[in-house]
């Protein structure tokens, strides 16, 4: 599974880099982004859909792996 | 106010400064989500209000239909003449596309959360020597004697105005923020001390460069075009309407909802790691932020016969209280784990300074709990709200306790 940010729908919110870090980073103008490929290994899925489930945008999604 | 006649129906004759709304809104939004869901009024000259989260959201994400030309109600029908055009008095707030981007580009680096977190050590110095200036008599007015001074000294120390000024910086801004409804000539008389000083700084900033917010607007380009002083002037006033009785409401919001609740209060006393969490629902609970839109043309939306230049209010707050969105929307959960609230708008306008703002807004709890672990309201009577669109706690004394 991928996480992908949608970067049309992203507003810069911030909600996903805060609750996880690990998962996505903000660019200069503060937008989020996502760390790598955004591939999820069991560990890190719970904290994608937690960020996803608090971006007010809906602008995560979360993918099988092509 | 009180010229005003008292609102009978809040689905046919709303009013956000009457009264009943301005000390609990809340039970009439989710009447109105239950029997309307979008309220009218024919006052300010005409006025809708959605009350749910998919009326609020379709408004603040449709820039075709709605302009951004003017985000104030005010009294009287706004006209063609009224309106500044597509770039507004206070870019990007009042402007839309396609110049929007170009003037929140421009500003977002210098609120991004790189540049914001650096900050987080003079905010926390800040509300530590306010807390030490509070002279202690068991009562401690938390709003007026520390929400309300904490913004507009960031905003000073990021603009980069001298120290020796933040009183009257803080006199200068509040006369600014307190008259935003007046009418524009109004405004302009009483702007006109704040002016000069601004005019000050910026020619003291072309003289001397540094390393502040001043000194990159006055060096900001669009199209390899410095900006005019109009621009540099319209985007300081726009930060300090924007940034500091919003930022002083949701700090008096949270700190009023602390005195009333102690086990919320000893939960971040004991588990300071939940902050971060409590601050998201402090901001989806008591958001304190309501802006407007302009129709921009006659249509039917939502339901409703819009007619161009009706006024729309759009409630954030609403929205976050709606239980379709929600669960237990109108319980304050200070661990909500998932909590998409909309306290700093949606959309293309989505609060520039909404990083500063979480910072403040926790550094300001941490500090303010640090110091005074305990504490509840001194006299509930007391607690006066603001009035419009902003929503904070004005008055707001708590007895310290040991
Ligand atoms: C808790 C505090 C704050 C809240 C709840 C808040 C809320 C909002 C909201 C709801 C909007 C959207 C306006 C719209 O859709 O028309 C907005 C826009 C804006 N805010 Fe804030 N704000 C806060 C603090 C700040 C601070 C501290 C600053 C800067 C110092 C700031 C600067 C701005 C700017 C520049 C915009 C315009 C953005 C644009 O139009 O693209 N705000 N704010």
């Amino acid at each position: 599974m991928k996480v992908v940010i949608d970067a049309e729908l992203c507003q810069g919110q911030g909600r996903c880099f805060s609750i996880a870090p690990s998962i996505f980073d903000f660019d200069d103008l503060g937008s989020g982004f996502v760390i790598g490929d955004g591939t999820l290994s069991p560990e890190t899925m719970d904290l994608a859909r937690l960020a996803q489930a608090n971006c007010p945008e809906h602008a995560i999604f979360i993918e099988e792996s092509p | 106010m009180t010229d005003k006649p008292p609102v009978l129906d809040f689905a046919t004759d709303f009013d956000h400064t009457d009264p009943e709304w301005v000390s609990d809104p809340y039970t009439i939004w989710e009447d109105l989500r239950q029997r309307c869901p979008v309220a009218h009024t024919d006052r300010y000259g005409g006025a809708w209000f959605p009350a749910t989260h998919a009326g609020v959201s379709a408004i603040a994400k449709d820039t075709v239909n709605f302009t951004s030309r003017d985000v104030i109600v005010h009294e009287g029908r706004p006209t063609e003449e009224d309106l500044p055009s597509p770039i507004g008095v206070a870019p990007p707030i009042t402007s839309d596309p396609p110049f929007h981007k170009v003037a929140r580009r421009l500003i977002l680096p210098a609120f991004s959360p790189a540049v914001v977190n650096a900050l987080e050590p003079q905010i926390r110095a800040l509300c530590a020597t306010l807390l030490d200036d509070i002279i202690f008599e068991g009562v401690v007015n938390a709003s007026m004697d520390y929400a309300r001074l904490i913004p507009p000294s960031v905003i000073r120390q990021m603009l980069g105005f001298p120290e020796e000024d933040t009183e009257m910086f803080i006199k200068a801004v509040h006369l600014i923020t307190e008259n935003v409804d007046r009418p524009q000539e109004e405004r302009i008389e009483l702007f006109e001390p704040v002016e000069a000083y601004f005019t000050r700084q910026i020619e003291d900033h072309q003289e001397n460069p540094r390393d502040d917010l001043t000194t990159f607007l006055l060096n900001a380009e669009i199209g390899g075009e410095k900006l005019a002083l109009e621009h540099v002037f319209g985007t300081m006033i726009l930060i300090l309407v924007a940034g500091i009785d919003t930022t002083w409401s949701a700090i008096g919001a949270a700190l009023w909802h602390l005195a009333r609740n102690p086990e919320d209060l000893a939960r971040l006393v004991n588990e300071p790691e939940l902050m971060p969490v409590a601050v998201e629902e402090f901001l989806r609970y008591y958001a304190p932020v309501t802006m407007a839109r302009l129709v921009n043309a006659d249509m039917e939306y939502l339901g409703c016969p819009m007619k161009e230049y009706d006024w729309i209010l759009l409630g954030f707050p609403a929205a976050n209280r709606d239980p379709t969105v929600f669960k237990d929307a109108d319980k304050f959960i200070i661990d909500r784990a998932e909590n998409r609230h909309v306290a700093f708008g949606l959309g293309i306008h989505r609060c520039v300074g909404s990083n500063l703002a979480r910072m403040e807004l926790q550094v300001a709890l941490e500090e303010f709990i640090k110091r005074y672990p305990r504490f509840e309201l001194a006299n509930e009577d007391n607690v006066t709200w603001a009035q419009g669109q902003i929503r904070g706690p004005r008055n707001l004394p708590l007895r310290i306790l040991r």
